[in-house]
């Protein structure tokens, strides 16, 4: 090992030597398409992430205009999407797809890879201090199955009987037999083939976050000093790894179940008129495997968001973050406590209730980190000198948005309550703001944060202040009503309600719900443009440090080349948040410490 | 590529970490597979069945291959090539002998009407065994490519960290396949 050890070094060495020698290396292929440079991948990671959230925000503008107008026909609708809305009118067989489609490429596609992918490969070599990834190779196969898992659900939007249609949670019947409805058809399979593509992405991806965190920290970097971006997006990639290989189990069975005639989930089940012969499967071990992955990927999508808004939010306050152990300590509870609740999703499955009641509990405990983490965020804002940068309104937004989501969950994760609650409006407004609309928030926190380091200029301030508000108000707009309408009894994955005698009064206000959603998405293609704009337009950066913070990555060139560092990397002295300390607004990690200061 | 710094402290080899982080993975697949089969034991429709003889022998060969992947490492640290050569290709015959006996042994069982749809106990049975063959078959193919490596007329390129991660691999799969026949003989 010694030998390798001094090989690579060597290497390093010549490649600082001739550093503009080895940039001519570099054809376009190599620097844009199979990049193997983390800040590359981030940034394919990060574009990918954005046309997949265009698509799946535009199926959620499409299928609320049903919900608010049930009524009315669209007939631009029928140029756009041909047999799936008829006469202008959204089929509801097309209706199904767009919800299953619209959750799976929100979570999965956007919320996990879009998230983590980005801010992870961004982050993690540029706060540690390292060159690279432990496996840059890894990780462009990361990219490019993502890539292809991506390409795979995009083509499955346009087969002849539609993309999958049994919710994102693809519970068996409907997702173990083709003949179940059309979206049980090819949809699914190829559903099924980029879910597992998926997976080895977040998977290759995890492996690489966890080596490099561990592994290639630079000297000085002890784990204590770690960046809190970089503890979320650690944890984040411990919870991917061990939870994601458990929901492949359970999508072998289900692939097993579609096409080899096992009898998993399946038992006892006529499709019009004919008894299927399978015998002996129980659908509710499918939403066992399914949540043991589907509670901590929860956690996945917001970990990161959580990361990102601490660092954030104590470079814009000018202070440290208010205890630092803390902060870590609740992620790690956060993480453990996200395996052992995976059954609260599952109150109404005739689960036995005194297990229930060890599920309540658990789930409960997680307000304890999550109180602790919230306590954290206002008393670092608390006196600060706040800047609000359009990062720091994002970060706020978030934590504003975990306080309201969370709240609810606290009704939600009550077994006697979910009994009434449980597909409910109330559920969807619930982790609509606690972890969709929040971790967007944390997401874009980071890049109006980030994006000086990404690309050498700076986002429009006025679009992105108008972003920030319009959406902040709008999401609230948006799912706050919806707890009432939860409330009241109004079933989620409902095409129509206007035949309820019950919902009819409902009728207005999801009107009202439908346009808001529709400003709200029109103003994130103004964020789209702000992006695309900036990256050539914007005004450029011309100090290496513009939010005057103390992480690493602000040690770099303006726009750092592939080893991040020209020269040597910075030695650690001291941890992250070393903001207004005798009488110094901040003072980088790779300062030393001088005779004169304190020690905590 | 060459810029992936060493210059970290001398720590674990991050390929080495990595393995043993993906190992963790895995585990938690077959976890989740044995756990289902937990599960499903206890409702109704469960039957039991006898592991085919071929099971046994399969599993004497491929301890035997744990333990020619072993000596053929500290023949390579020794440098012997000529000897780290021939116990490679002795671990990966072994290795196929393995897939050979498991295959030959789910042919017993399905002619005695243990099928892969005849009963969900006989599912799980097909799909735990046959995902752990495939870790097996992904080693034998890793193992084919470290072997041809080592007939390279180029002493540098000799690198002692691809055959150690193929060791921790290889015993890894050998041990999960001890865990799995135990779990087997003994959860019924």
């Amino acid at each position: 090992m010694s030998s390798v050890a001094t090989l690579q070094g060597a290497d390093v060495q010549e490649s600082h030597d001739t550093h503009q020698h080895h940039h001519h290396h570099e054809t376009f292929i190599t620097k844009y398409v199979f990049s193997q440079d983390h800040k590359m991948i981030a940034k394919q990671f990060l574009v990918t992430g954005m046309i997949w959230a265009i698509i799946g925000g535009l199926f959620s503008v499409i299928f609320r205009l049903q919900l608010g107008y049930p009524e009315t026909t669209f007939p631009w609708l029928e140029d756009f999407l041909g047999h799936w809305a008829k006469g202008g009118k959204l089929q509801p067989e097309f209706y199904y797809a767009l919800v299953t489609m619209h959750g799976t490429i929100l979570v999965f596609f956007v919320l996990t890879a879009g998230l983590s992918g980005t801010f992870a490969n961004f982050l993690i070599p540029l706060q540690v201090g390292a060159r690279d990834m432990a496996s840059p190779f890894l990780n462009m196969l990361s990219y490019w199955f993502f890539f292809l898992a991506s390409v795979i659900m995009f083509s499955s939007l346009f087969v002849q009987t539609g993309p999958a249609s049994g919710g994102w949670t693809i519970y068996p019947p409907l997702s173990a037999l083709g003949d179940a409805s059309s979206g049980s058809k090819i949809g699914m399979d190829l559903w099924l083939i980029s879910m597992a593509m998926f997976i080895v992405s977040a998977l290759l991806g995890g492996l690489n976050y966890i080596t490099t965190i561990l592994n290639m920290r630079t000297k000085g970097m002890s784990m204590t000093r770690l960046p809190l971006t970089v503890w979320a997006l650690f944890f984040t990639a411990v919870l991917g790894v061990l939870s994601f290989p458990v929901l492949l189990s359970g999508a072998i069975l289900l692939l097993f179940d579609r096409n080899l005639g096992t009898s998993f989930y399946l038992s006892d089940i006529a499709i019009a008129g004919k008894i299927l012969p399978n015998e002996g499967g129980s659908a509710i071990l499918f939403q066992h495997l399914f949540w043991f992955l589907g509670h901590p990927e929860v956690y996945i999508i917001l970990l990161p968001a959580m990361g990102m808004s601490s660092e954030i939010i104590s470079v814009n306050s000018r202070k440290p973050i208010f205890g630092y152990m803390a902060m870590v300590g609740s992620l790690f509870a956060i993480a453990i406590l996200a395996f052992l609740v995976w059954a609260h999703h599952m109150f109404v499955t005739g689960l036995n209730p005194f297990l229930g009641s060890f599920f309540v509990l658990l789930t409960l405990l997680i307000a304890v980190p999550s109180a602790i983490k919230v306590f954290n965020w206002l008393t670092t804002l608390w006196r600060g000198s706040i800047r609000f940068t359009p990062g720091m309104l994002f970060a706020i937004g978030f934590v504003s948005l975990f306080i309201s989501g969370g709240l609810t969950g606290i009704f939600l994760g009550n077994s006697a309550l979910d009994l009434h609650l449980h597909d409910t409006y109330f559920v969807v407004a619930h982790f609509h703001i606690v972890m969709g609309v929040a971790s967007f928030f944390g997401m874009f926190a980071g890049v109006y944060h980030w994006f000086p380091k990404m690309f050498g200029r700076y986002l429009n301030n006025t679009l992105a202040y108008i972003h920030f508000w319009v959406t902040i108000i709008g999401a609230y707009l948006i799912f706050w009503p919806m707890h009432y309408e939860g409330l009241a009894g109004m079933p989620r994955r409902y095409y129509d309600f206007s035949n309820w005698e019950s919902f009819k009064m409902f009728g207005s206000l999801n009107e009202f719900i439908s346009f808001v959603a529709m400003i709200v998405f029109a103003v994130q293609l103004l964020f789209v443009f702000n992006f695309f704009y900036s990256m050539y337009k914007g005004r450029k950066v011309t100090s290496t440090n513009p939010w005057g913070s103390n992480t690493l990555e602000w040690t770099t060139p303006i726009q750092p080349g592939h080893g991040n560092w020209p020269g040597e990397i910075p030695e650690v002295h001291r941890g992250a948040y070393d903001y207004a300390k005798d009488g110094h607004e901040f003072i980088p990690q790779n300062v030393p410490v001088g005779a004169d200061e304190t020690h905590h | 590529m060459s810029t992936v710094a060493m210059e970290q402290r001398k720590r674990i080899h991050p390929h080495k970490f990595t393995l043993w982080v993906g190992i963790g993975s895995i585990l938690m697949m077959f976890a989740g597979l044995t756990s289902a089969y937990i599960v499903k034991r206890n409702q109704a429709n469960w039957v039991t069945f006898d592991l085919p003889l071929l099971f046994w022998y399969s599993t004497v060969a491929i301890i035997i291959s744990s333990a020619t992947i072993y000596l053929a490492l500290k023949a390579f640290r020794q440098g012997e090539m000529a000897k780290y050569r021939r116990l490679m290709g002795a671990t990966i015959l072994l290795g196929v002998l393995f897939i050979i006996l498991q295959i030959l042994g789910f042919q017993q069982l399905w002619a005695k009407g243990v099928t892969m749809q005849s009963n969900v106990s006989y599912s799980f049975l097909y799909v735990i065994v046959g995902l752990h063959g495939i870790h097996v078959i992904g080693g034998i193919i890793a193992l084919v490519m470290i072997f041809a490596r080592g007939f390279s007329k180029k002493k540098r390129s000799y690198d002692p960290v691809p055959v150690e991660m193929m060791n921790t691999y290889w015993h890894f799969v050998d041990l999960l396949w001890i865990y799995l026949l135990v779990f087997l003989l003994m959860i019924r």
